[in-house]
């Protein structure tokens, strides 16, 4: 027929990263479920969230399958939002920090006349 | 058969990337032209997602209130036992399962397989369909609690806002896609694509290559779920 060359792969590993998937679920689940805090948690949900995701585009959407050609025009403009993602973090930062300072005074209005006592 | 007579192997690796780019007519060898449309429109819609969760990003950064947990607020209370998150984590299964039977079925559509093509397909939309379910009632549950895109009794207002725009975005992907599903299982069912019968769209031949391309779409919608889940309900 005119396109034999379809993704055609056998079903085992489909079920294969199927069970994987399950498992990376439970795992990033249980790390709520433990209350794991601060730097083990972040790091851990990230894990298993870009465990999960290469998985589902490499496997289940046939990445590692395709040519270089559409590999490479997918998955390098996403990379672009990192600069997003690095203005996201310093105004936000910085908003935080403005609201904090304004707001705040807001609160003890006259805190330019207070003795540092009564902070 | 018309095709360009026995044209040379296309080369492969880094070579291969560039000779392509390089070439006349098209750079995705190979690659049915509806397969690369899918694959360029979900690289805008990474984006559109991407500068949501940003988004949510900065206002959970910025807010002086506290956010609030989504470990609780999320809980479900089963047989007298407060589970924290529960629905949710039945939500990815759910949604995960969906992509292992959407997966299954792709195989078999290039198979000719009409029987199991269909029954897989329909199998997805069902676990869709029941992944919006759960998910109208958790939004059912929350605006009961009384949480709005303006405020909610558990902290930062934000929190609404971010919760009903990032998952009411993706919840209408979900249903976008059962629809697409139940079209295409119809017309596995038909027998359009064996056929190659022309759409009522773009009156392009069916084939099951189109198999492929709706699977790609649904795979995206659990792809972003998978960012949700970890940035929105786990963080």
């Amino acid at each position: 027929m005119a396109h034999a060359q379809g993704q055609q792969h056998p079903i085992g590993i489909y079920l294969k990263i199927w069970g994987l998937l399950f498992v990376l679920s439970t795992a990033s689940y249980l790390v709520d479920y433990f209350h794991f805090q601060g730097y083990l948690r972040w790091s851990l949900i990230v894990l298993f969230m870009l465990l999960k995701a290469g998985l589902i585009v490499a496997v289940f959407m046939h990445m590692i399958w395709e040519r270089l050609a559409l590999v490479y025009a997918i998955l390098v403009p996403p990379l672009l939002l990192m600069v997003l993602l690095g203005i996201g973090t310093l105004d936000g930062d910085y908003t935080f920090l403005t609201r904090n300072v304004f707001f705040g005074a807001t609160q003890h209005a006259p805190a330019q006349h207070a003795p540092a006592q009564h902070r | 058969m018309t095709t360009s007579g026995g044209s040379l192997p296309l080369p492969e690796g880094l070579q291969g990337f560039v000779a392509d780019w390089s070439s006349d007519q098209r750079a995705f060898k190979g690659v049915p032209w509806g397969k690369a449309m899918m694959w360029i429109f979900l690289l805008s819609d990474t984006f559109i997602f991407s500068s949501f969760l940003i988004a949510y990003m900065w206002v959970r950064m910025s807010t002086t209130e506290p956010w609030p947990n989504p470990s609780e607020v999320f809980a479900l209370t089963l047989w007298g036992k407060k589970i924290p998150l529960i629905l949710i984590a039945i939500m990815t299964f759910v949604l995960i399962s969906s992509s292992g039977t959407m997966a299954m079925a792709v195989k078999f559509g290039y198979e000719k397989n009409k029987k199991m093509t269909f029954i897989l397909l329909l199998i997805t939309a069902a676990l869709g369909a029941t992944f919006v379910g759960m998910q109208a009632f958790e939004w059912t549950k929350l605006i009961e609690e009384g949480v709005r895109p303006w405020g909610n009794p558990m902290g930062a207002a934000q929190f609404g806002a971010a919760f009903f725009m990032i998952t009411g975005f993706h919840g209408t992907h979900v249903s976008i896609g059962v629809i697409f599903l139940i079209i295409v299982a119809i017309k596995v069912l038909r027998g359009d694509l064996d056929h190659e019968r022309p759409g009522f769209l773009t009156g392009r031949k069916g084939n099951y290559e189109i198999v492929e391309t709706m699977g790609l779409y649904w795979h995206f919608v659990d792809l972003v779920w998978v960012f949700i889940f970890a940035f929105f309900y786990l963080w």
